[in-house]
């Protein structure tokens, strides 16, 4: 080995992708970077960034962080997708496109992996973490500085990603990195390994966030609130945090297993010397199931809430809404193999997963009926997050159904790794999940910052995503039912490229609607003060967030509430609540601590080091992650108290803001 | 663990007092739902030994390799080590900080002599050439018994921090917590064990 | 405006089914599993419709303007409607789980064919044509085991004849789907599966890896020629007629990586090759993984087999072996009785007994008193329950 060598690994010149596609955008993305930090600098708001932002263990704060994380990577994911789209309209009659084959295999992979791990699953902890503890009438987390942490280790999960796009390569395995192909035999460069690394350290963040949000919800309840009386939303979180800390340790296992097959030379998933590749499928998707409701999970929440407050009425049947989620959890983890019916199980297997997939519809149905009659003698606003309700009752169920279609065994042979297929998912997540999120966001702005978000624009990123998501996986649905396969980057036959054109033509829709939802931002942003709202309750909510003011106050609550009902905020409005004005007190609080960041930054090191082969700088950061953790317990300054005065004039101004509505 | 008073008036919207929250109510569930994903993973491990265990590639199997009697010895080691930190727990109810810490550091010898005697197990087997390379069994044996072995190994790095915050700050409140939790992973890593004894090396002589 | 997307929905599918192979095959089994499809659509559409219809109907109706709409802010329960929308989808699923259970086994790619269309019975003794399926880096090898030889991306067979495939990969995974014929199964390295199927109509139809499989996966196409049994026959002098075998050197060769490969032929071909490539011992040397799998069944060769080892000189890829881990090695081979008989003995041709024809049921489910399959009028009446 040389000196080189063991400083630098194999990390060297020819690192640099030769690209000219990647080499602008690098340039394009270093000089927005270089902007920000100027920007950042000149305003002197690095001060504030790092004492109000990076380093709090608020948990609304911590929320608003994930939800840009989302947002950024979602801009990243979506780059993926529409290069992905212009390739498969162009590569026909003899042409190669415009990406090369390890160019291409890197975009799929990259676009599965950022739009699950960087992209839904931060907007939906995100959301979670945001709302949870409001919609409780809790202050905070039940551990804040996990919070923290468990956000900096998704962030430095997602950097990792990123960095695989300007030094080396990202993994060309497809999402879920099946060996042998991923094994270091068919795959010998880092693209695998920042795949590991990246998805490692983002799942230590989301496994602690899991059990910190499913403690709090435990725990930190208001009085009275028992659990048939928490919110649905509410309901939906608890769910999604259990299914979460019961499968990314699967994940990680798996993970681990496949880097020391990678690194070490073991034969887990290996070819030969005993190893079993088939393993490691099913152990992936034992994971990978459950995860798909852990991002719908919480979307259902959302949109139960979002039709009960825009009907103006009492969600249709909480309780058994309360047991199809529960029921939803449990059946998830049993239908694990219904993503690769055709690796020849047998067909009494087979017919096993296919029915217990079945049998989830069930539960999903009830949920899709009760929202219908939640509608039924209501009535119904059509603002923004009832549009996109709507919108996702039409499309969800069009994707149920293709999806209990591919729970067929049968049909799934004829189906399987087709169009058809990545119709189906997109189906759901992009009508289910993203939709809701959009729901959400569009529900809940007002709450996290005291203005609504503009219609206009929500309305043209209503209509571009809605129409852009039909036009772009229509034609995936009929090309898979011409038996085209996925992940195909040149085609033979003219004939299909018809189809293609249209779906890159949805593709550019939906474009339009990602920037008019940008749009929509920065002109709300602009127009605050005509949208904004000093209720606190802009939509008629019905559950405790909406008691507090617009942003809440750092202590979100002066006193606890206690919860007499579902609909606790309604039936607060219902029964002539009057707001306390005497009798405050001093608040305890957590104190914010660098140590999220640190630590994160730390991991990010430790997982490039051990891509590149650096072992000393591994090493090194490894041993800084463990030591600056044992200091870290050593800080007993981790609290204080809002004073009496500082909380008595917040809620004097808060008062003040309500009296200026009545005059 | 907060009671939640359901308050009898209907007219009650909010509480007066604040309800008792003390620092770290709930580090004892959450650490406890931590456990149970750490339990996950070794369940996957185990999985994936009873899948593998049998895949030797012509090479030696568990009859071949383990002595029954070293890690027999090494068992005995752990259940030792839990016992004494069963008496360092029993010394923190007592208030005694000093016992506590001997407790403490007997439980950390015996801690180290588990780790002795693994590695050294550790070392024979890849001495002989039987390496975790060498089969898919030896692949799920080295990383089934090292995942467990490294949780030992941070459980140590743990007790001694403890034992610095112990002898430093004496048993405060966060103490006594953290002395809880470490109680907990030290006894769950100790009935992991048992299942690696039962299912590995004993089921594997057979 | 929902209805109009139906429609436009509705004529796209109409446009496509022109060239929908999936709606429209040509091969028994796949006829059978787009019928399931379309069944299976229709059961659910039975729900799905209403409740579309419903969503559009109710925001309509009780939209915030409209005034004359019955607002009851506080309905929010009626256990008679709860028990309609927990059974209605619990009764089509029941159906669809009786479809699926029966369907599954019917269409069991390991089952061997009990007819040959729909019109055509299958006679009562039979031997299927047995074509052995190699995925490799990145094409598709043939062995035709009963002609003794062998082709790359291309693949005949005569219509109406029952074709068993074997499939295996000599790398990484891959799926061997052609739409026309039958629905895709896993080609996986080292281990094999089946796939039964048959071909009705003449014509060549597109066969392909339907599971990404690295950088040349977009090439790995090959046309199926199904053809009349003078056709055929005239196929398999042709192939014959090529002077170049596929030996184990030959075969080394030929696994190395490489894209867009044309139909090859080769003429003759070794008779253990597809054996020796299923079990990962085609170099010199090399035990395979069939003799290695009956040593462990007897508890492994002992610490002796430590050092049986060879390190790898040859294999599939240019680099193996891990930057932490020892040397990459292979296990070596011993000659055994089992050996010697597969290497004098001589090959043995599967005859298929006739099946005993009760109709089909599950494990789970009682003989009914009528036959529950007739009822399904798009699936077969089945003859056999062999998968059973």
């Amino acid at each position: 080995m040389t000196l080189t060598e063991f400083i630098f690994g194999r990390l060297d010149w020819n690192a640099i992708p030769y690209d000219p596609i990647v080499q602008l955008t690098f340039v394009a993305v270093a000089l927005g970077g270089i902007a920000l930090v100027g920007a950042l600098t000149y305003f002197k708001l690095w001060g504030y960034l790092w004492n109000e932002w990076f380093t709090s263990v608020d948990h609304k704060k911590i929320g608003i962080m994930y939800m840009i994380l989302g947002l950024v990577m979602l801009l990243r994911g979506f780059a993926d997708a529409i290069m992905m789209r212009i390739q498969q309209a162009i590569a026909f009659n003899g042409s190669e496109g415009y990406l090369n084959a390890h160019h291409y295999d890197q975009i799929f992979t990259a676009h599965g992996v950022i739009m699950i791990f960087f992209v839904a699953m931060p907007w939906v902890t995100g959301l979670m973490n945001y709302v949870v503890p409001l919609q409780i009438g809790a202050r905070d987390v039940s551990f804040p500085f996990l919070n923290n942490f468990s956000f900096w280790m998704t962030t430095g999960g997602a950097i990792i990603t990123m960095i695989s796009l300007f030094i080396g390569e990202y993994g060309q395995t497809g999402w879920l990195a099946f060996p042998p192909l991923s094994g270091i035999g068919a795959s010998p460069y880092v693209g695998v390994d920042y795949y590991i690394w990246g998805l490692q350290v983002a799942g230590v963040g989301t496994t602690l966030s899991g059990i910190n949000l499913l403690v709090t919800i435990i725990k930190m309840r208001a009085p009275g609130m028992t659990m048939m009386k928490m919110p649905i939303f509410t309901w939906t979180s608890l769910c999604t945090n259990v299914l979460i800390v019961a499968s990314f340790p699967v994940l990680t296992v798996v993970l681990v297993l496949l880097s020391l097959d990678r690194y070490v030379g073991t034969n887990f998933f290996t070819n030969d010397l005993g190893g079993n590749p088939m393993m490691y499928v099913n152990l992936i998707w034992i994971w990978g199931h459950p995860e798909v409701y852990i991002l719908i999970l919480p979307l259902f929440g959302v949109f139960s809430e979002v039709v009960s407050t825009f009907t103006g009425k009492r969600l249709f049947g909480y309780t058994s809404m309360v047991y199809a989620t529960v029921v939803i959890t449990v059946l998830s983890y049993l239908v694990w193999l219904h993503h690769f019916f055709t690796m020849g199980s047998g067909a009494s297997v087979n017919s096993f997963f296919g029915i217990t997939t079945m049998i989830i519809s069930i539960p999903t149905g009830a949920k899709i009926f009760n929202w219908l009659f939640t509608m039924y003698k209501g009535r119904i606003r059509f603002e923004l997050p009832m549009m996109w309700t709507v919108a996702f009752m039409l499309t969800f169920t069009v994707g149920g159904m293709t999806g209990v279609l591919l729970a067929v065994p049968p049909a799934d042979f004829v189906l399987h790794n087709s169009l058809f297929l990545i119709a189906h998912f997109h189906n759901v997540i992009i009508g289910g999940v993203v939709f809701g999120l959009f729901a959400a966001i569009n529900f809940w702005w007002p709450k996290a910052f005291g203005f609504r978000l503009d219609p206009f624009w929500g309305k043209v990123s209503f209509w571009g995503w809605v129409v852009g998501y039909w036009v772009a996986f229509t034609p995936l649905y009929v090309l898979g039912l011409m038996g085209v396969t996925r992940r195909m980057r040149v085609f033979d036959d003219p004939s299909l490229q018809i189809w293609f054109q249209i779906a890159a033509v949805g593709a550019f829709i939906v474009a339009i609607g990602i920037g008019a939802f940008l749009i929509q931002i920065a002109v709300s942003i602009w127009k605050r003060d005509q949208l904004r709202d000093f209720t606190g309750d802009p939509w008629g909510g019905r559950t405790l967030e909406w008691a507090t003011s617009s942003p809440p106050p750092d202590y979100n609550f002066a006193f606890t509430p206690v919860a007499h009902d579902v609909d606790a905020w309604h039936d607060m409005k219902a029964r002539n609540y009057q707001r306390p004005t005497t009798g405050f007190a001093e608040i305890h609080m957590p104190r914010g601590t660098g140590a999220g960041v640190i630590l994160s930054v730390l991991a990010v090191i430790c997982g490039f080091a051990l891509v590149w082969y650096i072992w000393w700088l591994a090493a090194l950061s490894f041993i800084g992650i463990v030591g600056y953790s044992i200091y870290h317990t050593f800080d007993n300054d981790r609290d204080y108290y809002i004073p009496v005065d500082e909380v008595i004039e917040t809620e004097r101004k808060r008062e003040a803001q309500l009296a200026s509505l009545k005059a | 663990m907060s009671t939640i008073i359901l308050p009898k008036d209907r007219a009650t919207f909010h509480l007066t007092e604040e309800p008792h929250h003390p620092e770290g109510h709930s580090t004892m569930l959450g650490f406890w739902i931590y456990l149970m994903s750490d339990c996950l993973m070794f369940a996957v491990l185990f999985a994936v030994f009873a899948v593998l265990g049998n895949n030797f590639a012509a090479g030696p199997g568990p009859k071949d390799l383990f002595d029954l009697e070293l890690v027999a010895l090494n068992t005995a080691m752990l259940l030792f080590s839990s016992i004494t930190y069963g008496f360092a727990m029993l010394a923190m109810v007592k208030n005694n900080s000093r016992q506590v810490l001997i407790w403490l550091g007997i439980t950390g010898l015996f801690g180290l002599a588990f780790l002795a005697i693994e590695l050294y197990e550790f070392h024979h087997l890849i001495h002989i050439g039987a390496t975790p390379q060498r089969s898919a069994f030896l692949s799920a044996f080295f990383t089934l018994v090292g995942t467990h072995g490294l949780h030992v190994t941070f459980g140590l790095i743990w007790l001694v921090t403890l034992m610095v915050q112990v002898s430093k700050r004496g048993l405060t409140a966060a103490n006594q917590r953290r002395l809880g939790c470490l109680s907990l992973f030290w006894h769950f890593l100790d009935v992991i064990w048992i299942g690696v004894f039962t299912f590995v090396y004993l089921l594997g002589m057979i | 405006m929902k209805s109009l997307r139906f429609a436009a929905i509705a004529s796209l599918l109409f446009l496509a089914s022109c060239k929908a192979v999936v709606l429209s095959p040509s091969g028994d089994i796949a006829a059978q599993q787009r019928d399931l499809l379309l069944l299976s659509t229709g059961l659910m559409l039975l729900i799905i419709v209403p409740v579309m219809a419903l969503v559009v109907f109710f925001a309509w109706k009780y939209r915030a303007s409209n005034r004359d709409a019955e607002y009851d802010p506080d309905w929010h329960h009626s256990t008679r409607l709860e028990l309609v929308i927990w059974s209605a989808p619990l009764l089509i699923i029941i159906c669809l789980g009786a479809l699926t259970w029966v369907g599954t086994h019917l269409l069991d790619p390991y089952r061997k064919l009990d007819r040959i269309s729909a019109d055509k019975a299958i006679e009562a003794e039979y031997t299927p044509l047995r074509v052995q399926v190699v995925s490799m880096d990145w094409k598709w090898l043939f062995i035709y085991p009963e002609y003794g030889f062998a082709t790359v991306n291309e693949l005949a067979a005569p219509v109406d004849r029952p074709i068993e495939f074997s499939l295996t990969s000599t790398s990484v995974m891959n799926a061997f789907y052609i739409p026309a014929m039958a629905g895709m199964i896993y080609s996986m390295p080292a281990m094999e599966t089946k796939l039964n199927g048959v071909f009705n109509n003449e014509g060549v139809y597109d066969g392909f890896s339907s599971h990404y499989s690295g950088h040349g996966f977009s090439g790995m196409r090959f046309k199926a020629h199904a053809l009349d049994q003078a056709g055929f026959d005239q196929w398999v002098a042709d192939v014959r007629a090529s002077d170049t075998a596929l030996d184990r050197a030959e075969y080394l060769e030929l696994e190395k990586p490489s894209e867009h490969v044309p139909p090859t032929r080769f003429g003759t071909v070794d008779a253990d090759l597809y054996h020796a490539i299923l079990n990962f011992c085609v170099e010199s040397g090399k035990m395979c993984m069939d003799e290695m799998m009956a040593l462990d069944r007897q508890g492994g060769m002992g610490i002796a087999g430590i050092m049986n080892v060879t390190a790898l000189t040859h294999d599939k890829y240019a680099r193996r072996g891990t930057v932490l881990g020892s040397a990459p090695v292979t296990v070596d081979a011993f000659c055994t009785v089992l050996d010697s008989q597969r290497m004098y003995g001589s090959l043995e041709t599967e005859v298929v007994q006739p099946k005993p024809a009760t109709p089909i049921r599950g494990h789970a489910l009682a003989q009914p008193a009528m036959s529950l399959t007739p009822t399904f009028t798009l699936l077969s009446t089945p003859r056999g329950a062999e998968a059973l």
